[in-house]
């Protein structure tokens, strides 16, 4: 039995063009960037390139890219490198722990954080932005769309309130790579972090755009690579496909787009004919590709692996499979913390490329069995 | 790699899962369940319910007894797969056992009995002895009155 992956917030295949694009600079064009030899030369042009064809996407220069080594690096550089103690930072309860993690760490280091808490659907409006600013707030990090349930944020107004009061503003675009608009002039962001992992491009490469106008510290020391603010010899290779992934996304976007959506509206409609189930996040202001429902009196991981038994691949938020025994907290954010049993519940299902309307005829038929299936023998399901 | 080696991987993959093949037989297979339709007809002489589903496991455990002994053992569990496991190897544990040997199941003979179970699992999920030891209480108090 093939499995059908419907997981793709948690990360993409390479794609056969992807891969193409990088063969050759792991053997053949092997060199260190900064070496000055024609084989070195070679590698650096490389991600001369993919720096340029990034920038053409975010319409900013190229200078102002800079790869790393993941989502979480990034958004690390952009938090790390700009807080100091005695800062305010303003951000979400619904960050993904990349962003949490670090601002929790700089508040024992006398960071100040105001954590906005988002509405039932998961947003978050400006005016709770303009509201929290304080004199001493010098960074807003707010992620464009969620990686559990996909609502995409106001950024592009956010970015206009962080313009007129003069603060830096970074968005986590993690999950947007291939469906929303980066174009950084549009969003009046100052930093914005991406990854390659979830656009169909190779793990382990990130990349952080950085306004030139933004007085950013490095968070690791040592070669002078990235503008210094990311030393140590360049993935090239990643890179390379890094670039190359997020063109061809872009370029399909538009078209893509409209058919995923047309896939989740259909998912969408027919879970929540399966009684006693809930949509989490707001129905249209979500990524094309994302839908999170909860279940009733059911656990979360026991959907999942009885869904990975029949072939299908999801997620969830119980905190079964968090390893930290706690349930997502972003679907603790949407309905507080005493419901906590809606998170235990909860199912991500995110589309791709590959999935089809089939697919997802069969996946709601299989969910169906499961859920009940489940419920017959849950005490807690009346 | 061609497309076979690579469904042999995923497949090897499988075979050494997060679980172990008892646990999973027991989640994909439970037995001694009871459905609600079959709670309602079922002569209980004892049950027992612990946990809660903010918590994420919720056991409750019905047993009937004669002589001193468990003769049926019935259970609903909503909670992760290895909470659905340990309740399901319980009860077929159980079954036929005196009393006083039941109240003395700990979770490390219910693991056991699962061949194991990973570390993180250990603490939530395996709450069925407990489960089981209050449909006991509720079997020894009703018998007192
Ligand atoms: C919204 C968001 N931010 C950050 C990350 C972290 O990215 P990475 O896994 O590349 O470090 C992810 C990916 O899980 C994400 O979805």
């Amino acid at each position: 039995m093939e499995s059908i992956y419907l997981d793709h917030s948690a990360t993409t295949y390479v794609r056969p063009e992807v891969l193409k694009s990088m063969i050759s600079y792991f053997s053949e064009y092997y060199g260190n960037p900064g070496s000055m030899h024609r084989i070195g030369l070679t590698a650096k042009q490389a991600i001369d390139t993919a720096r340029k064809i990034t920038a053409e996407i975010l319409n900013c220069d190229p200078e102002e890219i800079i790869f790393t080594g993941s989502g979480t690096e990034s958004i690390n550089m952009a938090i790390q490198g700009i807080a100091e103690r005695g800062d305010h930072i303003i951000t979400t309860n619904t960050e993904h722990h990349a962003v949490l993690h670090t601002c929790q760490f700089l508040e024992k280091r006398g960071v100040e954080v105001t954590y906005l808490p988002v509405n039932q659907k998961g947003l978050i409006t400006p005016e709770q932005v303009e509201k929290a600013i304080k004199k001493n707030t010098k960074l807003i990090t707010i992620a464009y769309a969620n990686n559990e349930i996909g609502v995409i944020q106001p950024i592009s107004q956010i970015g206009n309130i962080s313009k007129k009061r003069k603060i830096y503003f970074h968005t986590d675009a993690c999950q947007a790579g291939l469906y929303l608009d980066l174009n950084i002039k549009n969003l009046n962001v100052d930093m914005m972090t991406l990854n390659s992992s979830k656009v169909y491009g190779p793990k382990g490469v990130g990349m952080l755009f950085v306004d030139r106008s933004v007085k950013i510290r490095p968070i690791l020391f040592g070669g002078s690579q990235e503008q210094g603010l990311r030393p140590g010899t360049e993935n090239v290779p990643g890179i390379v496909g890094f670039a190359t992934a997020l063109k061809i996304g872009q370029k399909e976007k538009q078209k893509e787009n409209i058919r995923l959506e047309n896939i989740r509206d259909y998912l969408i409609q027919e879970l929540l004919k399966i009684s006693d189930t809930k949509l989490n996040g707001d129905p249209k202001k979500r990524l094309p590709n994302n839908v999170n429902v909860s279940f009733d009196g059911v656990e979360g991981e026991s959907i999942i692996l009885r869904l990975d038994e029949k072939g299908f691949c999801v997620s969830t938020g119980s905190a079964c499979t968090s390893r930290s025994l706690e349930p997502s907290h972003v679907i603790q954010a949407l309905y507080g913390s005493d419901k906590k049993e809606i998170a235990h519940g909860s199912i991500r299902i995110t589309l791709g490329k590959k999935t089809t309307m089939n697919n997802a005829r069969n996946f709601v038929e299989v969910i169906k069995d499961v859920v009940s299936g489940l419920r017959e023998i849950s005490p807690v399901y009346k | 790699m061609n497309k076979q080696k690579i469904k042999n991987k995923i497949k090897e993959t499988n075979n050494s899962w997060f679980y172990t093949d008892i646990v999973k037989d027991h989640f994909f297979n439970p037995k001694n369940f009871l459905t609600d339709k079959e709670a309602k007809n079922y002569k209980a002489d004892g049950v027992g319910i612990v946990g809660s589903s903010a918590c994420g496991d919720v056991m409750k455990m019905w047993i009937r007894v004669k002589n001193n002994k468990i003769i049926d053992c019935k259970w609903q569990t909503f909670g992760c797969a290895s909470a659905l496991a340990s309740t399901s190897v319980l009860s077929t544990m159980v079954i036929g056992m005196k009393l006083e040997d039941a109240k003395k199941i700990t979770p490390q003979d219910i693991i056991k009995k699962l061949g194991g179970l990973p570390q993180i699992k250990i603490h939530c999920s395996v709450l069925g002895d407990q489960a089981l030891r209050k449909a006991i209480e509720d079997y020894e108090g009703k018998k007192v009155k």
